[in-house]
Formats: structure tokens, sequence, C-alpha cells
């Protein structure tokens, strides 16, 4: 036996590996172990773990600055995933490394790293939109007074969203989700001159730990009812369909709390409002939370315990899944909406994430495991390219601001072409990325709708709505950014190259990463996804379904256009703009559903105001009343020893000073000076001696 | 002759010097009687001396030594009375309280 400390140090040594397919678990594909790739796919969360601290203490004495480090981890991550990837196309791996770390009563605290298929589509999309993403950011932080900790505060934030896709359970997942939570207040608040940024940073940090709070309570109610917080575990019983589980009593609760969880680092309604707000960090920043990761966490979590969700006999989390479609449904078209009214680029961009992830959330609550995760996959992609683009134009007219741009067609070329491919991604044009996963999608909820269920042909009907929606305002955001007169007042100008091949190799991944899931046709991503310790169980659509692709082209079709027609600047003049203004919808739109000033008057006035008088008070009086108390208690023990001192010791002094004095005063009467006195006197001294000296 | 005469005598001499010490007021008679106490207290030494037959003769040794202290100090004091006079052109006892408080 290796002894207790050795095994904490060298993990390797005392892996515990638990091999798909055994422990009595069917699994729903053949899988291996994946060999040696997987034993040191830890390497792929420890280093990004370590390293910020590496360019926090070395980097400014590094060329680049420390850069160099964090790029090069991200390359690291992004080749060892595309390692994994291949390892799992020519064979599906399915496995999970644990190390005991802790205990607590019969609860065993573990790290490890899952090495399965959507971890291994989670590390390979964190590597490479991370490389790339971080490529860019040197060229548009050049110049930032905190390059250096920005580099390590971004590795960071990829490291937390690692440990958090590699967990094997629900402790170390929650870990992750919180350094993730934390490197994005970092990097939200990374301009914190500007107060408006620590406030965003400071809304994103609290919305996401109200939802935290759901994520806490699901993970105990979980580990409670199955009696491990390992996802293996509580799968293991989900797949036994065992109905004497207490998972199977509290599944319900269990599974809304981790859907809330879930909601808040996913943006999904109501707790979208912290994500428009993080547009104040850096535009990488942005680029890297709406693709790879953070908000992807919420979705990823939905994905690693989907059969308790799918559950088709309702045994367990099941009848949370309409709830997660509707929810779904509400965010993708009601958050698209709000995109409308944005003139800020990144805000557009924003609520654009927050409908697509609808999108997802909605794919996993009708149950389609592979079409939510695909689209993660390649959202992923065409969004980090749009921000990245966004960044580009953002640098160039120092402006965020799309009534500053215009016309950047022929001056931007590059940013231009790669912001066009992603917004065609986006908006889900055929061939496009996009259009796969998305119609993937928005086939699933056709099936649930077909399958006689009038919630699911509700939040169909939302979805088709959407990707109208989606049109619309990328077709706005394309028309105000790049065609038309340039209104702005900087020299707008292409961006350094260490910013646009970045583009082009996302604008690769935007137009063909669609191709790997081509129902009917090819599937290898269906079967790469699939390759979990347990069936997933999902439905995924055999072929594709022209009806609906031709239903939701006409609906993008109609979106490019109307914003065509509005937007497109030679056309229509601003008054003519305006008429559009509806009157209800309008400020609507503007106020954002007024859901902020809700929050803002409803919630945190009410709680910061009585909070802050009674904070006041216990600083006031209590605070202030030991201090004050301590110091009048001093005074009064002051004023104690000064009274002692010149009462007691000088007069100790000052009393022996004149008893000499006085005793001298009169001595001193004897001191005649005259001889024949003294004589005397002394002569009567001698003779009374003599006679006492007689008597005695 | 008994030991009584002499130290009848002695102390005969001693209250006669000591008398003049007091009383005098001139400065120089007052070393006179001091003079005569120390020839009171000699003629003491010796006749205990004799009395009590000292194989040391420790009483005459010390009259020896008494007579030339004595005659030191009448030196000294008649010098101090001599400068006292000369700076007063006085050497009344009672005026010299010089050494008052």
């Amino acid at each position: 036996m290796v002894p207790a400390f050795v095994s904490t140090l060298l993990p390797i040594l005392a892996f515990v590996a638990e091999e798909g397919g055994e422990g009595g678990h069917e699994a729903a594909v053949q899988v291996g172990n994946g060999g040696a790739l997987a034993q040191w796919a830890w390497l792929i969360v420890v280093v990004p773990l370590v390293v910020p601290f590496l360019i926090v203490f070395f980097g400014k004495k590094l060329p680049f600055k420390g850069w160099e480090l964090a790029v090069g981890t991200m390359g690291f991550i992004g080749a060892y995933g595309t390692a994994l990837l291949l390892a799992n196309a020519s064979s599906p791996i399915a496995t999970e490394f644990t190390l005991e770390v802790g205990r607590i009563g019969s609860f065993a605290i573990e790290w490890g790293w899952v090495v399965d298929g959507l971890s291994i589509m989670m590390y390979f999309l964190v590597g490479v939109v991370g490389f790339f993403v971080f490529v860019y950011a040197k060229g548009y932080m050049e110049g930032d007074i905190r390059f250096t900790w920005f580099f390590a505060a971004f590795t960071l934030f990829a490291g937390g969203m690692l440990v958090l896709v590699s967990a094997p359970n629900l402790i170390q997942l929650i870990v992750g989700w919180e350094m993730v939570g934390l490197a994005s207040y970092l990097l939200i608040g990374h301009y914190w001159e500007d107060y408006a940024n620590v406030d965003a940073g400071n809304k994103a940090f609290m919305t996401n730990k109200v939802a935290d709070a759901a994520l806490f309570i699901g993970a105990i109610i979980m580990a409670l009812s199955v009696g491990s917080f390992s996802f293996a575990d509580m799968l293991a019983v989900v797949t036994a369909q065992d109905a004497s589980s207490p998972l199977a009593t509290f599944g319900f609760w269990a599974g809304l709390m981790l859907f809330i969880g879930a909601m808040g680092k996913s943006a999904q309604f109501p707790f979208h409002v912290w994500l428009p707000d993080a547009m104040a960090g850096p535009t990488p920043v942005s680029a890297l939370m709406h693709a790879a990761t953070m908000v992807t966490a919420g979705v990823y979590l939905l994905g690693r315990v989907f059969p308790f969700y799918l559950d088709p006999a309702g045994l367990f989390g099941g009848q949370v899944r309409v709830i997660i479609m509707v929810i779904g449904g509400i965010t993708l078209l009601f958050m698209g909406l709000l995109a409308f009214v944005q003139d800020d680029i990144k805000k557009v961009l924003a609520y654009s994430t927050v409908s697509q992830l609808g999108y997802m959330v909605a794919a996993m609550g009708a149950g389609a495991y592979t079409a939510g995760l695909f689209h993660l996959f390649t959202h992923a992609f065409f969004k980090s390219l749009l921000f990245l683009g966004a960044g580009s134009v953002i640098h160039a007219v120092h402006s965020n601001n799309m009534s500053d741009m215009g016309g950047l067609r022929k001056r931007m070329p590059y940013t231009y072409a790669t912001f066009v491919i992603g917004t065609l991604a986006l908006i889900g044009l055929f061939p496009f990325a996009g259009f796969w996963s998305k119609d993937e999608i928005i086939a699933s909820l056709y099936e649930v709708g077909i399958e006689g269920s009038g919630t699911g042909w509700f939040v169909f009907a939302l979805a088709v709505a959407g990707s109208f929606v989606t049109a619309f305002y990328m077709g706005r955001a394309v028309f105000l950014t790049f065609f038309g007169e340039y209104k702005g007042h900087a020299q707008p100008h292409e961006s350094s190259r260490v910013m646009t091949y970045p583009l082009i190799g996302l604008a690769a991944f935007a137009a063909l990463a669609g191709l790997l899931n081509m129902p009917g046709i090819a599937t290898p991503f269906t079967s790469w996804l699939a390759a979990r310790r347990f069936p997933m169980g999902d439905v995924h659509a055999q072929s594709i379904n022209w009806g609906l692709v031709g239903l939701v082209t006409a609906m993008l079709a109609l979106g490019v256009f109307l914003a065509y027609r509005i937007f497109f600047p030679d056309r229509v003049t601003q008054a003519e703009r305006d008429r559009f203004e509806i009157p209800v919808l309008y400020p609507l739109l503007r106020h954002k559903y007024y859901i902020d000033d809700l929050y803002m008057d409803g919630i945190v006035r009410p709680t910061m105001g009585p909070l802050a008088g009674a904070v006041l008070w216990v600083d006031m009086w209590i605070v202030d009343g030991i201090v004050n108390g301590a110091g009048v208690v001093a005074r009064g023990l002051a004023k104690l020893v000064r009274w002692f001192d010149n009462r007691g010791v000088d007069g100790i002094f000052n009393g022996a000073a004149a008893a000499t004095g006085g005793s001298g005063s009169v001595l001193r009467l004897f001191f005649t000076g005259k001889v024949q006195q003294y004589a005397a006197l002394s002569f009567a001294g001698v003779v009374l001696l003599a006679v006492l000296f007689i008597i005695f | 002759m008994t030991i009584a005469q002499f130290v009848i005598l002695g102390t005969a001499l001693f209250s006669i010097g000591l008398y003049g010490v007091i009383t005098r007021r001139n400065a120089v008679l007052v070393l006179a009687s001091v003079e005569v106490m120390l020839a009171a207290v000699n003629i003491n030494l010796v006749a205990f001396d004799v009395y009590l037959a000292d194989q040391l003769y420790a009483g005459q040794i010390f009259t020896l030594f008494i007579i030339a202290v004595a005659a030191a100090e009448v030196g000294i004091g008649l010098a101090i009375i001599l400068m006292i006079f000369r700076n007063r052109h006085d050497a009344d006892v009672d005026e010299l309280d010089l050494m008052r408080y």
C-alpha cells in the first residue's frame, strides 16, 4: 500500500481508475479507459492552476510580460484536448480517476478528473478557443497597465473552468464553479478605476451567488439521497431505475435546485441580468466568458447529470425537465428581443449569448443531450469570433457604440469578413455551424411537440421566433457597424495581425464545425459525446427535416430582410427608424423589461438600505461604543494615576522636603554664632550625659 | 597627699577655666581660660597615673601630647584672633557672630 501522504503528493501513483463498462452498468457504447493519455489528463487541470502564480511572480521579468506563459498554457491544453478528441474519435473513452483528499463522516471528498466524451469536448473547447483568445488578447491588451496581472487572472479563469469540467463529483464541480466566479469577478472589474465596472463585477458575483446557494442546496440533497457526491454513483442509481432510493423521493427538489444553480452561471431568465453588465470587462474576457468558460458551465452541468433529468419513467428529475425547457424558451426569445434596442455592440452580442444559451437549455429540457451540447460547441466558436471581431472594431474606433461606427467594411476587411462569417453561423444559415446545431435543437423541440406536449409546441414556437429575432439583431449589428457612413471620430484601421489571425482561425471553425454533426449524413460528434460511462438515452434526429429547415430559413431571411430595410443606412433616415419605436414595446425593451430596476428597487435597495442602516447602527453604537468606552476608561485611569502621581509620589518627596525645611527652620535658631553659648551648651550636654551615666 | 586633693585642685581649675571661657568677652582671655581647663585635665591625668601606678605611664604621655597640642592650638588660635582683630579692630567674642545662620 502506498502511504496516504505519498498518494497525496503523487496522485498519479495512487489513482483509482474506474473504467467504463465496469460495475454492472451497461454503457451505451463500448468504451475504453484511454490509456496513458487519459491518466495524464490531470495536467490539463493542474497546469493552468500553477501558471497564474508563475505569471504573477515572474511574469514581469519575461520578454512578453507573462503572456507567453499564458498562451503556452492554452496551447498545451488545446493540443492535449485535440489529442484526446482524436483518441476518443478512434475509440471511445470514458473513464475517471479519483483521489480521496478528505472525508466527512461517510462522505468521501475526492479530487479527480473525468475523461469522457463530454469533458473531452470541453477540454478541447477551452484549449482551442482559449488559445485563439489569448493570442488575440496580446494585441488587444497591449499597453494596459495591468497586462501581466490580466493574463494571470485570465489563465486562472480557464483553470477554474477546467477544474469544473474535469470534476467527477459535485464538490470539485462547486470548487471550479466558484473559481470561475472569482476569476470572472476579477476580470469584469479589470478596469476598476471606473466605478461602474466594479459595480458590474459585483453584480455578476452577487447574482451568481444567489443561484450558487441553490446549487449548494441541490448538491447537499443529492449527496444525502445518494450517499455520495460522485456523479457516477448518482447516475448509477438513475440507471438502475431504483425507485426505492431516497433520490426518487427528493429527485424533483434536488434537480430543481441544481438547475437554479445552472441558471445562474448560464444566465437564464431571471438570472440573466449579470451577463450584459459583464461587458464592462476587456473584450477578450467577454469572448472567453461567452464561449468556452463560465456561461457554458450551467449547460455542462445539465449535460453531466443528463440521465437524471431525462428520466423517462419520471422517477427522478424528469418533472424538472419541463421547467428547464420553458425557462430556456423564455430566455431564448425574450432576451433576444432585448438585443434589438442596444446601441453597445458588445451588449447586442451579450443578449445574443443569453438567447443562445436559452436554446441550449431548452434543448436539454427537451431531452436532446447531443443537440444542446453541439450548440454549445459550435456557439463557442462563432460567439468568441463575434466578440473578438467586435473587440477589433472597438479597438479601432475607441467606442462601444454602434452609433460611432458604420462604413467599416472597407477599412477593416478582415474583421468585416470574419464578423460576417460569425454572424451567418450565429443566425444559422446553411451550411455554417449554427445551422446544424440550432436546427437540431428546433427539430428536437418539434419532436417533443409531436409527442403530444403542448408545452413542447409552445417552446418550439418560441425557438422558431427566436431564429427570426437572432437574424434581425445580428443583421442590424452588421449593417450599423460595417455599412453606410462612418460616424465616429477616431481614425479606424485594420487591427494588427496578432488580432486578425485568431479571427481567421475561429472563422474557419465557425464555418466548418457544424459539419461534425449532419444528421443522416455524418454524425461523428454524436458518437464522441456518447462516450459516457452511462447511457445518455437522448433522442437525436436521424435525418434532416427539410420542412423545418425551410421554415427556419424563411424566418431568418425575413429577419435579415427587415434589418436590411430598417437599418441599411443609405435607405432609411433616422426619423423613419424612430417610427419603429412602438409605444409600449420599445420602452419595455429599452428598460430590459424593468427586471434590473425590479431587482435594484425591489431587492437590492430595500435590503441594502436597512442593512446599511443596521451596520451603521452597529458601527456607531457598538463598535464606536467599545472604542469610546475604552477611551473613557483609559482617561479615567489616567486621571487616577495623575492624582496618585501628584498627591502620592510627589507628596512623599515634597513632604520630606517640607519636613526637612521645617525642622531646619526650627533648629537653626540654636545656631546663634556665639562661641561661648556653644561652649556652655556643649558643657551642659556633657553634664547631662554624666548625670545620665551616673543614674543608669 | 591624697588623690582627693589633686582631684579637687583639678576640678577647681577646670571650673575656673570653664567660667572664664563662658563669661570673658575678650577672645584672648577665652583662649587663656581654655589653657587653664587643659591644665586641669593634665593634673587629673598625672594624678591618676601615679595613683594607679600605671606601668606604661599612659597618663603622663597623654599629658605631654596635650601640652604639645595645646601649644599648637594657642598658636593657631592667636593667629585667628590677630586676623579678626586686624579686620574688625575688635576681639569681642560677643560681636563675633559671623557663623550665625
